[in-house]
């Protein structure tokens, strides 16, 4: 089974949010019509605020398009917004606004974010960016993600509860004091 | 999970090398699916404790993600509970499921003894997977914690290894072959 190490590792092809050198880097694998997903976003958002630049954070996309019909469609949008500079303000937009996910609340998203609005339906309509969510969803599977929401601290997938705030927070500050290679929660199973 | 799972000795399914055993289960109410007729191509077998519940939930719906990915195999798979058929209809109706689900329902858990996959004290089968080849040999086996949703690449490894080829999302996830992974 998988030893639960991120693969590939996060690179150029990644949405990244903090510090190049911040030593913690936080990957989350998630859908944005996954209700914990939704439920994990603010928490993360604390430990960005409370970690500052000690904390790098990825996402990566991991819809379960079967059981989210509106899941596939958000992250493409989240990377036609992406391609036109503005990823993170659509992916907060997104999450805060999971039960409105049908193809016009997305482009009104878009406009209110003041982006090209019309791109980003050409985008949305020519399936311009399936692949690329595709590939983050296969390389996913491969680095043992079994469900969403799911982290990875420094490379190793995190196991422990993400929805105890303090915990989770505090496995970052412990990862940030360690260094390079993050000892939390059990990586072993 | 509660520690109990930790603490049981670990169950005895078969292991690798060993021949599947065949069994002919029903898919639907009306429709008898036989192992032995899937020969030539890898078959993936899920025994999961029940429809319906969580941990379950998410393994199927994330297996049925996947489909693709095994197919780029070949691979057929089949999910075995020891629901009835009717549960099963309505379990994959609601989850949208495009894999058959198989009832290990009478005699009870029959298949799951086989593989040495049954749990005595719950009357349901353990979380365990089976990779078989071509031949019908079991080429990977795995036993989860109840709780813990096993993941797919464990699977995905064993096809791999069996088909002697890399794996495709290995080789075809990047439209930037300088972003590839090393």
């Amino acid at each position: 089974m998988s030893d639960g190490t991120l693969t590939p590792p996060v690179s150029e092809r990644d949405h990244v949010t903090g510090p190049e050198d911040a030593p913690v880097t936080l990957v989350e694998y998630g859908d944005y019509e996954c209700p914990y997903c939704g439920m994990a976003h603010p928490i993360v958002k604390k430990a960005q605020h409370e970690l500052g630049e000690q904390l790098r954070f990825v996402f990566r996309h991991f819809p379960l398009a079967e059981a989210h019909p509106h899941a596939q469609l958000a992250a493409q949008a989240a990377e036609a917004a992406g391609a036109q500079g503005r990823f993170w303000e659509m992916h907060d937009m997104i999450f805060e606004h999971q039960d409105a996910l049908e193809p016009e609340d997305i482009i009104g998203y878009a406009k209110s974010l003041g982006l090209d609005a019309a791109q980003l339906a050409r985008d949305l309509e020519a399936g311009t960016y399936i692949k690329r969510v595709r590939d983050d969803f296969r390389n996913g599977v491969r680095s043992g993600v079994n469900g969403t929401p799911t982290f990875f601290v420094n490379g190793i997938r995190y196991d422990g509860s993400w929805a105890n705030e303090q915990a989770f927070i505090g496995a970052l500050r412990d990862a940030a004091r360690q260094g390079v290679r993050a000892a939390v929660g059990s990586s072993s199973r | 999970m509660s520690e109990s799972d930790f603490d049981r000795p670990a169950p005895n399914i078969l292991p690798a090398g060993v021949p599947a055993p065949d069994f002919a289960l029903n898919a639907t109410p009306d429709q008898v699916l036989r192992l032995s007729e899937l020969r030539g191509r890898p078959v993936i077998l899920v025994f999961y404790p029940a429809d319906w519940s969580p941990v379950c939930g998410d393994q199927v719906a994330l297996y049925n993600e996947i489909l693709p990915e095994f197919r780029e195999y070949g691979a057929e798979i089949l999910g075995i509970s020891v629901d009835g058929v009717w549960s099963h209809a309505a379990f994959a109706r609601d989850r949208k499921l495009h894999f058959p689900l198989l009832a290990d329902f009478e005699p009870k858990g029959a298949v799951a003894r086989a593989y040495g996959a049954y749990r005595e004290e719950d009357g349901t089968s353990e979380r365990a997977l089976f990779v078989l080849d071509s031949e019908g040999i079991i080429r990977w086996s795995y036993c989860s914690p109840i709780a813990v949703n096993p993941g797919a690449d464990g699977i995905l490894s064993a096809l791999e290894s069996i088909s002697g080829k890399s794996a495709p999302a290995r080789t075809e996830s990047f439209e930037n072959p300088a972003e590839a992974r090393p």
